[in-house]
């Protein structure tokens, strides 16, 4: 009870922390919010005009009440208006959260699988040269950008095998390009440190003790090792969820689909602060959700960690 | 012959290929049981640097710095000259990388490209660097209150994921080759700082420096006549892989306009360019794509070869 409530309270320091960090790069670049606005529309700046809209925006206040002032509004759900649209954030951003949820979740299990795949057979395969070629191609994976591995996927997939949509926002097929997308580099590092932690295993005493008494090779691995690389796997899927939240930017934007990414892509566009501002916490709270579901799921796997021992 | 084998996979996969040549039965058998790390260092430098991959690589990294600076060197063409006669033309000879739907010449335009991609990553890297040196040789070396401090700062840093605290940069600072530049290496400093930290705290142990320490050196002149030379290696090996990190957010950023402006040219910004003609003409966004790929394969081995001969 004791770790979950320490894994809570770390969540929550994240979250907080995201947010901290957003003010201080906000707040200490050059640049405000008012100025932009009035940049924005193209005239010479107006000292009263600028005057009037930072009392709008609470602007002329002092640093530090400023920062309060805002870290309440957020915990309590307001994310402030965005400039250009006029709405509140809460509702351009809770609006584009399904869509990157669905693309983000499937995104996630691709890369579970695709990396855990990857990471069995490059310990399993009977052939060197499979076993090389698995071992290093999660390092070919992280060398694409994102965008690349997006439109060689749309090229082959929708423009010569005509298998599925190439952009776009409506059903399961449309997503299953994107999610991919996403998913490679997240995979890569689901691979490599799966595979370092199985080989470490099966070269390992454990290991050796286990062939002495007759156990086979994919034994060993399938359910010693897996077991043992249950724990940095899992850390390494929770991290994952970062890069693909943040991947979604470019994603979204190869595929023309709808959700934070674009509302994010948009908002550093027209230099919508509030709307970047929220997109930023909304994704570094997702986060760290993530981060704390794995935090709860070690206890159940690892009876050290659930007797505190480790 | 042989031994040529044995060096190439030794070099490619690190221990993995080393133990896999081990099992292979028959002659080659005979080489993985000379082990690699009895060799003596001086060939062993040698051997490194007489590998095709890093040969290739190297190359290919020379190449692309002189572009950058010469571009004329590499391409008689003008990356503005615009031929609507022959615009979305595939390649030729005389246009490798086809035109553009300007009939501008590809290959000029990734030619000319190389220096705004280049010296906005080598800009982010030396900044993140600089940044997340001072930052993690401090903490690392005096621990205490700097690092407890420090450490604080880069978890902070950390809720986010880099490439957001890029776009929240760009957001305040504007498009351009300089502020992207800036945006990524403020967005590498956490990372950065953590393994700088972890590495100064790995030679601080070492019993070089607490035989300076006892001998009553003190910390400003361990650090730079123990520690410093002694980091150096690991150090470029880093400075190398976070080129192609770095290389890879830039032109992230261009791809997603926020780097320079039409009509200039750049590699990410080529592809987005290109990506309207996909269906059409993919060679387009897909090869200048596939040279940023290369470039950062390329940095990742010259990485490798540092770590392996210092």
């Amino acid at each position: 009870m004791r770790y979950v409530i320490r894994r809570v309270l770390y969540a929550v320091f994240v979250v907080w922390a995201a947010y901290t960090i957003t003010w201080l790069l906000l707040f200490y670049l050059p640049g405000n919010s008012a100025s932009m606005i009035i940049s924005g529309a193209g005239a010479d700046v107006d000292q009263t005009l600028l005057a009037s809209l930072e009392a709008r925006y609470g602007l002329d206040r002092p640093a530090y009440e400023q920062y309060f002032g805002l870290l309440w509004q957020t915990v309590t759900g307001d994310l402030g208006t965005s400039i250009t649209l006029g709405v509140p954030v809460a509702v351009v951003v809770g609006g584009a959260l399904p869509h990157t949820l669905a693309l983000g979740g499937l995104a996630l299990a691709f890369s579970v699988v695709l990396g855990l795949g990857i990471a069995l057979l490059a310990n399993t395969a009977r052939a060197t040269w499979l076993r090389n070629i698995l071992f290093s191609l999660p390092s070919v994976f992280l060398s694409f950008p994102v965008f690349l591995t997006g439109l060689i996927l749309i090229q082959v997939f929708a423009f010569n095998l005509h298998l599925l949509p190439a952009v776009g926002n409506d059903g399961f097929r449309a997503l299953i390009l994107p999610a991919l997308t996403s998913g490679i580099p997240a995979s890569a590092a689901i691979a490599q440190v799966t595979a370092k932690s199985l080989y470490e295993y099966t070269h390992g005493p454990q290991a050796t003790f286990l062939t002495a008494r007759g156990v086979g090779r994919g034994r060993i691995v399938y359910a010693h090792g897996l077991r043992n690389a249950v724990i940095p796997a899992a850390t390494i899927i929770g991290m994952s969820v970062g890069g693909i939240l943040a991947g979604a930017v470019i994603t979204e934007t190869v595929f023309s689909r709808q959700g934070l990414g674009r509302v994010l892509q948009a908002g550093v566009v027209s230099q919508d602060v509030p709307v970047v501002q929220g997109v930023v916490i909304i994704s570094a709270l997702l986060f760290a959700l993530a981060n704390l579901a794995v935090d709860l799921f070690y206890p159940r796997i690892d009876p050290r960690i659930r007797l505190g021992i480790a | 012959m042989t031994l040529q084998f044995e060096d190439r996979a030794v070099a490619e996969h690190d221990e993995h290929a080393e133990t896999a040549l081990a099992e292979v039965p028959g002659g080659i058998a005979v080489v993985g049981t000379t082990p690699a790390r009895a060799r003596p260092r001086r060939s062993a430098r040698v051997v490194q640097l007489t590998q095709p991959s890093f040969i290739l690589s190297a190359l290919l990294v020379v190449a692309v710095v002189t572009a950058a600076f010469l571009p004329t060197l590499f391409t008689s063409l003008d990356p503005y000259a615009t031929d609507l006669a022959n615009k979305l033309a595939a390649p030729t000879w005389q246009h490798p990388l086809g035109t553009d739907n300007l009939g501008r010449d590809q290959y000029a335009r990734v030619v000319y490209g190389t220096g705004n991609t280049l010296i906005a990553s080598l800009l982010a890297v030396v900044l993140g660097l600089s940044v997340s040196a001072v930052l993690g040789i401090l903490a690392g070396y005096l621990g205490g209150w700097v690092d407890e401090v420090v450490g604080r700062f880069v978890d902070i840093f950390l809720a986010v994921p880099g490439l957001l605290v890029s776009l929240m940069i760009v957001t305040t600072l504007g498009y351009g080759t300089i502020n992207i530049a800036i945006a990524v290496g403020i967005g590498s400093v956490a990372a950065f700082t953590r393994i700088l930290r972890a590495e100064v705290l790995r030679v601080r142990e070492s019993d070089f420096v607490t035989a300076a320490r006892l001998s009553g050196l003190r910390w400003w002149s361990i650090l730079p006549r123990h520690v410093f030379p002694h980091s150096i290696g690991p150090l470029i090996a880093l400075l190398a892989l976070q080129f192609g990190e770095a290389l890879l957010a830039i032109s992230a950023l261009s791809f997603l306009g926020f780097g320079v402006q039409p009509p200039e040219p750049e590699w990410g910004l080529l592809v987005s360019e290109g990506r309207t003609y996909l269906s059409s003409a993919w060679w387009l966004a897909i090869l200048p794509g596939i040279v940023i790929v290369l470039v950062v394969l390329a940095a990742n081995r010259v990485s490798k070869f540092i770590e392996k001969v210092t």
